[in-house]
């Protein structure tokens, strides 16, 4: 545990996780309430084009172009998957794996043209699949913390107008605010949410750390700040969690423990949680049915 | 066309008409997502079936995989269940999940057997013909080609003996379980159906090809027909022209075959998405635009009708007049006035609209409607 103040490796590995955790927990709560949990899949499979394309163009491995190429094709992705949900029958989970899986093919496609040639060198899709958390430099953490910033900034600017659209867009757009434009920044900034997270834990498990803070969270509470606050913290503590765990062991991969992390608090939240807990449900029944009982045997004949 | 390149068409073509007919009712169904959760759920399944038996080759792999598949099928139900969390986020929390002990275990105590995490999630089609069946010595084939025919005709053989339990169950769930049989009972046949495809698919495509597979020639499709015979065979159709067109494809540009058969299946949902006849775009917008001057043409014989014979009536239904009466821009009244000529409802005399006797009709009939 002490090797968290001492060893430089870890201590950046497990900021990088925790400050992703807390980028993800905060966007992820509004996802999840907006039942656009699977959203955050398909942005983070949607990236892969983008990135194989910003490593063609700029040549180099260097993390921001990378970042605004996945981002650039991750939002791409939500636009077309709102184009065919709206202009087709189509529904949102269609429209999500159809979505998800073509631009991943088209990555691929991009991704093993590129290393045909003879003058190209590999874009690291491994780097890109399962994520490098213990590759984590400084300058990657400051990437994430600024940008993540930025976004946490927007989401307290906008709070009220998030807060219509995840609860009642219907209301917001009848007192005149512009829902569909509040769509597309809220979305556009879960795309930055996931694609500084992809080089840390990957696409399969960037997709987990925007549904699991906010599902835990919502466990807890009926209010949005306590909720969005609650999930920060999740995020947080399970990207530390997960980068320490790794580090403890040898070939213990950081993403998955960072994922395997968040489920737990998950477990425990759908378990444990005041009033929604399963547990507690279960107490109350039976509570309920051994004090119903002397009125009912009293009431039989 | 060297052998080699025969073969893997074979198995592309058999492995996209496969995934093609179980995934035209998840797309019907709204559980396009399972695929993509069983897909990445089934490599647990794999891991723990090698576990059990130690060899990477045996065929109790598919069948511990096609059982995890299940597995994430019941998890994800039962989460959901809960109502504590939503459908999709309970998808969205079970196999990220499974995936992760998966890879962790792999990491841990597999590293060093042929167990690729990467293979499995993009697969190599390239690769495929070099794995043959061989039976006392007999060299029958493409190993690949006979699970994925295999698969294929179980998934045939399901469809041609459960199709009006299948459209009933996927309609009409109510129906279904008032005739009898249970709509459980068929959606954990289709999961059956899906698990087992995947894994026999992604050993051969890669997990991700197979949501693409499994989805983008059913969504396809799915805006071509409102027939679900139509459908599926569409489906397994595209899924056809899928295959070959892919392999083609990555045989130009030297890529991967999955990639670019992901990409041969977007390009022809883009295709259908555009230019379907009655659902595509284009015909969406033409159908608005006939709209939007059909019913100027009405608004202009009512108004016709309206005024005929009134007192004010050579003041009304001047061309001219329009722009006032009807509050319309001159360009958009002179295009207007001409359709309706050219159709008959109306004749100009001196800049003075004169009903004609279907003009009179038309306008009766949108008083009457």
């Amino acid at each position: 545990m002490f090797e968290l103040f001492t060893d430089y490796t870890l201590r950046t590995v497990a900021m990088g996780a925790g400050v992703l955790g807390i980028v993800s927990g905060v966007l992820g709560s509004f996802t999840v309430l907006r039942h656009q949990s699977l959203l955050g899949d398909a942005i983070s499979h949607a990236a892969l084009p983008g990135i194989v394309l910003a490593f063609l163009v700029t040549g180099s491995n260097a993390p921001l172009p990378l970042i605004v190429g996945a981002g650039v094709a991750g939002w791409v992705g939500t636009l077309l998957v709102r184009a065919i949900v709206r202009n087709t029958r189509i529904k949102n989970d269609g429209a999500l794996g159809l979505v998800l899986s073509v631009f991943f093919g088209v990555g691929l496609m991009l991704l093993t043209y590129s290393q045909s040639r003879p003058d190209a060198s590999q874009a690291g899709l491994d780097k890109f699949l399962f994520g490098q958390a213990a590759a984590l430099l400084r300058n990657d953490v400051i990437t994430i913390a600024a940008l993540g910033g930025v976004a946490i900034v927007v989401v307290a600017l906008f709070w009220k107008e998030f807060k219509l659209l995840s609860f009642d867009p219907e209301f917001g757009s009848v007192l005149g605010f512009r829902m569909g434009a509040i769509d597309v920044l809220l979305t556009t900034l879960v795309v930055v949410a996931i694609v500084i997270g992809l080089q840390t834990v990957g696409v399969v498990l960037m997709s987990a750390m925007v549904v699991a803070p906010g599902a835990a969270a919502r466990q807890w509470t009926d209010r949005l700040g306590v909720m969005v606050c609650l999930s920060a913290l999740f995020g947080a503590l399970a990207g530390v969690t997960g980068a320490l765990l790794s580090s403890t062991g040898a070939k213990l991969p950081t993403g998955p423990m960072v994922v395997l992390s968040a489920s737990a608090i998950v477990i425990l939240s759908l378990l444990f949680a005041p009033n929604r807990g399963l547990v507690w449900d279960k107490w109350r029944s039976r509570r309920t049915m051994i004090s119903a009982g002397p009125q009912e045997r009293a009431g039989r004949p | 066309m060297s052998q080699a390149q025969l073969e893997i068409q074979a198995i592309a073509l058999v492995t996209a008409t496969a995934c093609a007919l179980p995934g035209a009712f998840l797309v019907l169904r709204r559980m396009a997502l399972m695929a993509d959760a069983i897909s990445h759920s089934i490599l647990l399944g794999i891991v723990l079936a090698f576990f059990v038996v130690g060899s990477v080759g045996s065929p109790l792999l598919i069948v511990g995989a096609a059982l995890m598949g299940i597995v994430t099928v019941v998890l994800v139900e039962t989460l959901a269940n809960t109502k504590l969390v939503g459908k999709d986020a309970a998808i969205g929390l079970v196999f990220p999940a499974l995936f992760s002990v998966a890879v962790i275990l792999i990491a841990r105590f597999a590293d060093d057997v042929h167990l690729d995490v990467d293979a499995v999630l993009l697969g190599e089609l390239a690769f495929a013909p070099f794995e043959r069946f061989v039976v006392n010595g007999y060299d029958l084939g493409p190993r690949a080609l006979w699970v994925m025919g295999t698969i294929l005709a179980l998934n045939l053989a399901g469809l041609a003996l459960f199709y009006k339990e299948l459209k009933v169950a996927t309609f009409d769930a109510a129906l279904a379980a008032a005739l009898g049989f249970s709509p459980v009972l068929v959606h954990y046949g289709l999961m059956g159906a899906v698990s087992v495809t995947a894994v026999g698919a992604f050993d051969a495509v890669g997990s991700v090809l197979v949501v693409a597979l499994m989805i983008a020639p059913p969504a396809t499709a799915y805006l071509l027909t409102d027939r679900l015979s139509q459908m599926v065979g569409l489906s397994a159709a595209a899924g056809a022209v899928t295959a070959i067109g892919g392999f083609w494809l990555a045989h130009w540009l030297d890529a991967s075959i999955a990639g670019s058969m992901a990409t041969t299946a977007g390009f022809l949902f883009g295709l259908a998405f555009l230019f379907a006849p009655d659902r595509g775009v284009v015909a969406l917008v033409r159908r608005r635009r006939r709209q939007r001057w059909e019913f100027a043409q009405e608004m202009l014989v009512v108004h016709l009708l309206h005024h005929e014979h009134g007192p004010d009536a050579d003041q009304e239904n001047r061309v001219a007049h329009l722009q006032e009466g009807l509050r319309w821009e001159g360009d958009f009244t002179e295009e207007v006035v001409g359709r309706a000529r050219r159709r008959g409802l109306v004749s100009v005399a001196d800049g003075l609209l004169v009903l004609t006797d279907a003009g009179r009709e038309r306008a009766r009939r949108s008083f009457a409607a």
